[in-house]
């Protein structure tokens, strides 16, 4: 087994252990307000991540901005085959848990040591919700 | 989680195969907070529409239904992305709205009131203080905890359906006491003599603070608000700061003083919001191309009251020719208005009145946006002028009196 670069330990967290490309988002994020749900594209005006794709990524956001609408919103990328691996949250809503639970996404909350002092966007990290532990694997270029 | 013979009967599936998967799934969500029992619920209120829950929604939701899947409590729907009557002429799909009808039938045959309104709170269900709901949207959550002093979390649409089904939801956030004392302090030296404003308080105080177990306390308001100042302020703290419950002081029932409502807490912040905090929201919007094609009133529906002071802001005046005015409020209110003239004064004004809907959630929104040029979209919602941005409008927020000038001028300034 890999031994990794930076370990980031988390408060809860649900899913199954998987493996992606980090990015990391110093603004918030909701699905309703920010994704363009056919695209997968991140498409709010002046978002931080506008532009990025988030198929296949671990995402680390800090906060879950409004909307009861990503309950059905993670289950619906993940229908159109445009979901992320896995969201990261510094902290998050119910809804955001319910949406990815519903999903079947893994998903975590709370976070030591902050992303920003361990992980870039690019890095190969590894989420393991059953031992709480994200894991950086190997750094992007 | 500690349960029940109740609930251990209903995991081994004496209920039937949807309450026991709709059982497991709310265990997997409570204990991912730590739940360790749940309690019951009186009345449900979910999100469900084909906007957001796309094919894949659908999809399962029509093989729940196959399961015998049958709400136990009251459970009735939110705002949707069609008003059939209107659905043709907005540019709506026509495969899109087939699919919303077989939604709804759906929904029908597992025991639910298909209300399609945001403002349950206003018009069909008052829970009592300390009484446990499962409500979505955030809207209706932060009124439920903060005016009404009763218990919800936000509820997405899968888990206020699972909750309808089992007749429970775990306990954790807004059920618990400990989450909903006040954790910051919130001065208000403004007049708030607006809609708008109240939603542009909710926007300074949730903005600053965006966390779902953030409560603020506002303090010392001028005079008693309205419940339609209450559902602007709510919905713009639920929106910008992910916030699930405030109190008022003297105004909300768990905020009989300051000392009641942050319950021992320590406040992590004191805001003061005066007029020149307001007036700075309003001077911050861009104003893009400067165009004014497009006025919205919605996001809440708008109450019987707002329909009546919004007929009576119209008077005589006509909506400028090149600008479209939507307004959207619920089956009822609508019917009402209707009886009382004031849809009436509305429509003749040329606002186009939809029921049943929030603008944002619009099925084709976006490309309704590019069909008929609108680039700003200005409103007197905090709340849509922040949720609608995935949709590429440029958004401005202005009180009620100069929406209504921009829509029958044209101009925006």
């Amino acid at each position: 087994m890999t031994v990794p670069l930076a370990t980031i330990r988390v408060t809860r967290a649900f899913g199954p252990v998987v493996e992606g490309e980090a990015v990391v988002s110093t603004e918030g994020f909701s699905p309703r307000y920010d994704l363009d749900r056919w695209s997968g594209l991140i498409t709010k005006p002046g978002h931080k991540l506008e532009g990025t794709n988030i198929r296949d990524k671990i995402l680390f956001f800090p906060t879950a901005k409004g909307g009861i609408a990503a309950g059905w919103a993670f289950f619906d990328i993940k229908h159109k085959g445009i979901a992320p691996k896995a969201f990261v949250f510094g902290v998050t809503n119910p809804v955001m848990v319910q949406g990815a639970v519903f999903a079947g996404i893994p998903i975590t909350e709370g976070w030591d040591p902050p992303p920003a002092e361990a992980v870039r966007t690019g890095d190969w990290v590894r989420v393991d919700p059953g031992r709480k532990v994200i894991e950086v694997l190997r750094r992007g270029r | 989680m500690r349960l029940t013979p109740e609930e251990e009967a209903m995991l081994a599936g004496r209920r039937g195969e949807a309450a026991r998967d709709a059982l497991r799934y709310q265990l997997a969500v409570g204990e991912f907070f730590g739940a360790e029992r749940f309690v019951p619920v009186t009345n449900a209120h979910m999100m469900g529409d084909i906007e957001v829950m796309g094919d894949g929604g659908l999809g399962w939701l029509k093989a729940t239904g196959a399961k015998h899947a049958r709400a136990c409590v009251p459970l009735t729907t939110n705002a949707r992305c069609f008003d059939f009557a209107h659905a043709a002429r907005l540019g709506q799909d026509a495969g899109e709205a087939a699919k919303e009808r077989e939604l709804i039938a759906a929904l029908r045959g597992m025991n639910a009131l298909t209300t399609d309104t945001c403002i349950n709170y206003q018009t069909l269900y008052q829970p009592h203080l300390g009484e446990h709901v499962a409500w979505g949207d955030t809207g209706t959550v932060i009124y439920a905890n903060s005016v009404f002093g009763a218990r919800s979390n936000f509820e997405s649409g899968p888990a206020a359906l699972a909750a309808a089904i089992t007749g429970r939801t775990p306990e954790y956030g807004f059920h618990l006491d400990r989450h909903r004392k006040g954790t910051l302090v919130v001065r208000l030296e403004a007049a708030l003599d607006d809609l708008a404003d109240w939603g542009a308080l909710g926007k300074i105080v949730g903005e600053k603070h965006q966390n779902y177990y953030a409560v603020p306390v506002f303090t010392e308001p001028r005079r008693a608000p309205v419940a339609d100042e209450l559902k602007h302020l709510g919905a713009a703290l639920a929106s910008y700061g992910s916030m699930g419950m405030f109190h008022m002081v003297g105004v909300t029932p768990e905020a009989p003083t300051l000392e009641a409502a942050l319950g021992g807490n320590r406040p992590v912040d004191e805001i003061v919001i005066d007029t020149a905090a307001l007036e700075r929201v309003y001077s911050g919007y861009h104003l893009g191309d400067r165009s004014a094609t497009l006025v919205v009133f919605s996001g809440p529906q708008l109450s019987l009251f707002e329909m009546k002071a919004l007929a009576e802001a119209f008077g005589d005046r006509k909506v400028h020719p090149g600008t479209q005015v939507f307004v959207t409020t619920s089956h009822g209110v609508k019917s009402t208005a209707h009886n009382l003239g004031y849809l009436q004064a509305l429509e003749s004004a040329g606002a186009t009145v939809l029921e049943g809907v929030c603008f944002y959630i619009l099925q084709n929104l976006s490309r309704m946006r590019v069909a008929n040029g609108w680039t700003n979209m200005v409103s007197n919602s905090a709340k849509i002028v922040n949720i609608i941005g995935a949709h590429k409008f440029n958004t401005v927020l202005r009180r009620t009196r100069d929406c209504v000038e921009i829509a029958c001028t044209g101009r925006l300034s």
